[in-house]
């Protein structure tokens, strides 16, 4: 189902509009709420306030403003890092950037779906370490550009074509 | 515009992470509506994305699903059908009360039959034995009769039939020792409405002198004809005359039915 389509079903609000949303996206906005919210019954709590958040804003959302995916994953990341702040976690940026996304594998016999699991271990071996980081701040945890740059100290000219090498790299393993 | 170099920038893959500003989001849509090698170029980065993210997706519950949708209030559609549930209970509750009602109705209505049937047996009870004491009543009178006809000591006397009835007929037994006197008038017909047969004891000599000893009342109700009537010491002849009822002080001869000498 494409953006539009599932769009169209969002806005009559149907039932089933729901369902689809929640089958294309709970994974990849659970993915992100766990890399910023380590706490896994907290990410749940995240996972259900963002998916309030789109049902009830959904007429704040245009087309002409972006994507609706990387509308959800903004109202994901915000959302995570408000429920971060409430918990005072005052040095959580710091230890944020020491681990990411692929260590969500560490927890490998929780992950949904191990049989792409296996797939995707055997891919983020090849993944460059690089590569890795550099996906886990920019989309992960939403970092600006100028932000990653410093943090992996690289100048800030080439944060978005590494990053667009990196994603090249995934299209390629993905056939996409 | 070059498009390869554009999407050679990388600025797309900063634009589907939501990294950029409004204005430059706002430009960026309106360039994929424009051209569709952008817009392909997006579409494939968000799904190689949205891919990568969902892999590394932990478990989540299925019980989270549906915590969202009862957020969302999407179940009203099972709430509605909740409403209708409930009322069906209620009916089933009424239907209970009204079964419940109909069958104590049919249980009290079943005890009444059952008292009524008692009463009904209870008085044929009754009956039964009143007819069977009015049995033993009858077969004491019966072996009684038997008896006194049956004693060696009686004289039977039989009547024939005269000229008002030829073919009638009657049987006396006579107890000449107690005097007691029984007629058989199983041989007689039945007597008209308003008539009864009397019973005479007869002299004969040296003048006929003829004294009632009773008469055969209940005639057809005596089932078997035999009727004690009035002791008689002295008798050379019985008769038996049919007579208005209440009988008469002399017999009416004209309408003697039997007659025997001792």
């Amino acid at each position: 189902m494409t953006q539009e389509e599932l769009l169209v079903l969002i806005y009559s609000k149907d039932e089933k509009a729901f369902t689809h949303l929640y089958d294309m996206y709970s994974k990849s906005l659970f993915a992100v709420i766990n890399t910023l919210v380590k706490n896994r019954e907290e990410a749940e709590d995240v996972l259900q306030e963002v998916f309030v958040k789109i049902w009830k804003n959904i007429d704040s959302y245009h087309e002409s403003k972006g994507r609706f995916y990387t509308w959800i994953i903004n109202i994901a990341r915000n959302t995570s890092i408000d429920k971060l702040r409430s918990k005072n976690f005052n040095n959580s940026q710091k230890n944020l950037s020491s681990d990411n996304f692929v260590n969500l594998l560490d927890d490998s016999n929780k992950l949904s779906h191990k049989i792409d699991a296996i797939g995707i271990q055997e891919f983020v071996k090849k993944l460059k370490p690089k590569c890795i980081q550099i996906i886990d701040l920019l989309f992960f945890k939403g970092y600006t550009q100028q932000e990653a740059s410093e943090e992996l100290a690289i100048p800030l000219g080439t944060v978005k074509t590494q990053n667009r090498n990196c994603i090249n790299d995934l299209r390629l393993y993905l056939k996409l | 515009m070059d498009t390869k170099q554009y999407i050679d920038s990388g600025i797309l893959e900063l634009y589907v992470y939501g990294l950029l500003s409004e204005t430059e989001n706002m430009e960026i849509a309106a360039l994929a509506k424009e051209y569709s090698e952008i817009n392909d170029e997006i579409i494939s980065i968000e799904k190689a994305i949205v891919a990568l993210s969902s892999t590394f997706s932990p478990f989540h519950s299925v019980a989270n699903y549906e915590k969202i949708k009862t957020k969302l209030e999407l179940k009203h559609g099972k709430i509605v059908e909740m409403t209708p549930a409930r009322s069906k209970y209620t009916y089933i509750g009424w239907a209970a009360a009204v079964v419940l009602l109909l069958g104590i109705g049919y249980q009290y209505q079943q005890l009444n039959e059952t008292n009524n049937q008692v009463v009904e047996i209870n008085s044929e009870k009754e009956n039964l034995i009143k007819t069977v004491d009015s049995l033993g009543i009858k077969n004491k009178t019966i072996e009684t009769s038997l008896a006194v006809i049956r004693d060696p000591k009686n004289t039977v006397v039989s009547l024939g039939g005269q000229t008002v009835s030829p073919a009638s007929f009657a049987k006396i037994y006579w107890n000449k020792e107690t005097k007691a006197v029984y007629v058989d008038a199983s041989g007689l017909p039945k007597p008209p409405k308003g008539m009864v047969y009397q019973v005479w004891a007869l002299k004969l000599a040296p003048v006929l002198t003829p004294t009632s000893i009773g008469l055969l009342t209940n005639f057809t109700a005596n089932d078997q004809k035999i009727f004690e009537v009035s002791d008689t010491g002295f008798a050379e002849a019985f008769g038996i005359t049919l007579e208005p009822e209440g009988g008469s002080v002399s017999p009416t001869m004209e309408q003697l039915y039997t007659l025997g000498k001792v």
